[in-house]
């Protein structure tokens, strides 16, 4: 796909640059005696796209918790466009500007997409504006390149990858500065995954700021622009996505002996005794 | 990029929402039909069921007993269909979040009998011992959204002990002297038995809808030609409009032939229509259909899904209270068996059959309307043929597990065929 061609083009160019829209410093978050977070630092600037990469249990899903103002920190700060904020509940996340699209989608079947689009947030609360939301439906699904056939079905007879498109359409609607995407391609097909990364980069290219949660590599590094790894609730590590796989699994699991590496080891050696080959 | 390399873009349409060249769009009548025939086939049913049904059992009982399709015959029907359709709008504010009250029938036998205690034992003015029975029924919906909100008690369990509670508070308020008659001859009694439209005002009254429909078809279609949306032709708008008139002045000039259109039931209609619009209109109807069909989902669109569920199980109770002070003055008493027997299981049988479904997310406020007729239409059928209450029971009970079983059936095929 033209995807590769893409993440190849951009990586030459500039990564983002100027503050960061978001700022953690010293997050912690204990649940009892267990501690999911401990001194987390994490930046997102405009414009950019962090995958946030770790095992089950490292603490991913805990921190884009506490980013939408599900959970709230122990300990630390986050700063949001420069100012120290707190994420109560979240409205509040939401009234920021923090837009969260749940691996769950959070749709509900039953509506259509407007609807959903605008689930919580209709025009004219006595006498809803149908002609003016669905307008706006069609001009976000649009900016998305969405291909929706109608906005006028239920979101039951959408496929997988149009009502991820629908989710991210939502979390646009309130003009965002910054989308946490939480495991957006894990339950999607090959033609979806790829309409769903093609999504991310124009969201970046709006000039909003991604966090994206995935376990699949090839994804992080289609679009991200930096590779945060998490592990065991620590920062462990940051990578460009033209890291290798070696190092990242090895800064995810925290073993350098795993069968990727050593899969790994296996070809150089390979390499080394036919040198023609290539991998 | 990516869109460069499809094969050919189709003709920019002008149209926002007809750019898709995947969609058939019904432009002519036909292919309206079309559309419609394979949205019933996918197991959207919508109100076909119950006017089908509607067809057979008129069709059914004006076979066995001509008397049963005479205008005076149709009129008392109508007058029987509000006290229990009233109870079964309330209903189906439950169903649509996906919970339900069972306690209705005990609800409106309270208020009855608060009704006839404060305004004639204790000779309240009668507009005061309404609101207060009303009032009281508010006040009940409000004690089961506590239980269910905050100790997550299931709201068929709240209700099935409040049936009981209520109806003994019911039998308490009653006491010794087990029922109470209300006066013959006063305004209230008068409109539950005999106060029925002059024959111009129903005829007014039923060109209204087709009047509003024209006339919102025409500013929607408007608005939507305005922001470059696809509209419904003037000749679609037209046609339907002229339909739902013509069926409307049909029925009343038929009941017009007989004592005419009860203003109970013209009550009861307007309740339906402001019912309708509240749920497809206004901001709190679709927080409905969305706590129905994912509560989750809406907790996390911000809205207040405990708001909302107090104010489905307020509206059930209020809804049941005031069908109980119809029932009251359509009695004219308050008695200890108002509330009893059929009435909850009418009233609940009522929202199914037409329509709404017990799974949450899913039905319409007509659905109370004609399923309820479906269901007085049994009733009065029945009793026409001189058949105990007994078979009674049991043939409604029939009808309400086919209402069911065809709701289940439509709801898998709806899965199946992804329109959920």
């Amino acid at each position: 796909m033209t995807n590769t061609e893409q993440g190849a083009a951009r990586l030459q160019g500039a990564p983002a640059t100027g503050d960061p829209v978001l700022s953690l410093r010293g997050i912690s978050k204990h649940f009892g005696a267990v501690s999911a977070l401990t001194d987390i630092d994490l930046d997102v600037h405009a414009g950019e796209v962090v995958a946030l990469v770790g095992d089950n249990g490292a603490g991913k899903s805990t921190l884009v918790k506490i980013l939408s103002g599900v959970h709230q920190p122990s300990a630390g700060t986050i700063r949001f466009q420069g100012e120290t904020v707190t994420l109560d509940d979240p409205s509040a996340a939401l009234s920021l500007g923090i837009a969260t699209v749940f691996q769950d989608l959070a749709l509900c079947e039953n509506l259509d997409v407007v609807a959903n689009i605008f689930l919580g947030k209709e025009l004219n609360a006595l006498q809803m504006d149908e002609v003016s939301m669905e307008t706006r439906s069609w001009m976000l699904l649009n900016e998305l390149s969405a291909r929706i056939p109608s906005v006028r079905v239920a979101v039951a007879s959408l496929s997988g990858g149009q009502r991820q498109t629908v989710a991210i359409a939502r979390s646009l609607l309130l003009d965002p500065k910054l989308i946490l995407l939480d495991e957006p391609t894990a339950a999607l097909g090959v033609a979806q995954t790829a309409e769903v990364l093609d999504l991310i980069e124009r969201v970046r290219d709006r000039g909003l700021g991604v966090v994206m949660i995935s376990h699949n590599m090839e994804d992080v590094r289609a679009v991200a622009d930096r590779v945060v790894v998490l592990r065991l609730g620590r920062n462990n590590g940051e990578f460009t996505p033209d890291a290798s796989n070696e190092e990242l699994v090895s800064a995810i699991t925290g073993a350098s002996n795993n069968s990727v590496s050593r899969r790994a080891g296996r070809r150089q050696a390979q390499a080394a005794q036919h040198p023609e080959s290539g991998q | 990029m990516t869109d460069n390399s499809k094969s050919v873009a189709p003709p920019a349409s002008p149209m926002l929402d007809r750019r898709d060249e995947r969609v058939a769009h019904s432009a002519s009548v036909g292919d309206s039909i079309r559309a419609l025939l394979d949205r019933i086939r996918s197991g959207d049913l919508g109100m076909l069921p119950v006017i089908v049904g509607l067809i057979i059992i008129w069709t059914v009982f004006s076979i066995l007993n001509p008397v049963f399709l005479t205008p005076n015959n149709l009129v008392n029907l109508l007058f029987d269909s509000s006290t229990v359709g009233i109870i079964s709008l309330g209903i189906v504010c439950m169903l649509m979040v996906g919970e339900i009250d069972l306690s209705v029938g005990s609800v409106s036998g309270v208020a009855s009998a608060i009704l006839g205690v404060l305004w004639v034992n204790q000779g309240l003015p009668a507009g005061l011992a309404m609101l207060a029975a009303v009032a009281a029924g508010a006040l009940i919906g409000f004690l089961y959204a506590q239980l269910f909100n905050r100790f997550g008690m299931p709201s068929f369990v709240a209700t099935l002990a409040g049936l009981l509670t209520f109806l003994g508070l019911q039998l308490y308020l009653l006491g010794t002297t087990g029922s109470i008659n209300l006066p013959y001859g006063s305004p209230l009694v008068r409109f539950g038995q005999l106060m029925v439209m002059p024959a111009i005002v129903s005829v007014i009254l039923a060109a209204v809808p087709g009047v509003v429909m024209l006339y919102t078809g025409y500013r929607t279609a408007a608005r939507r030609r305005a922001a470059g949306l696809s509209s419904q032709s003037s000749g679609g708008i037209i046609a339907r409009a002229a339909a739902v008139t013509i069926v409307a002045e049909l029925i009343v000039a038929y009941l017009n032939q007989g004592r005419g259109v009860p203003w109970m039931f013209g009550l009861f209609v307007g309740l339906v229509l402001a019912m309708q619009y509240a749920l497809t209109r206004t901001r709190w109807g679709r927080s409905m259909f969305a706590v129905g069909g994912n509560r989750e989902a809406a907790r996390r669109a911000g809205i207040n899904v405990r708001a909302i569920y107090t104010s489905a199980f307020v509206c059930c109770s209020t809804l049941a209270a005031f069908g109980g002070i119809m029932a009251a003055s359509r009695l004219a008493s308050s008695s200890q068996q108002a509330g009893t027997g059929d009435v909850n299981l009418n009233a609940i049988a009522a929202a199914v059959i037409g329509g709404t479904s017990l799974f949450g997310g899913r039905g319409s406020a007509y659905s109370a309307l004609l399923g309820i007729i479906v269901i007085q239409s049994i009733s009065s059928g029945l009793t026409l043929l001189d058949l105990s209450s007994s078979l009674r029971y049991m043939i409604t009970g029939g009808v309400l597990a086919i209402a069911v079983i065809v709701d289940s059936l439509a709801r898998r095929s709806r899965v199946s065929h992804g329109r959920a």
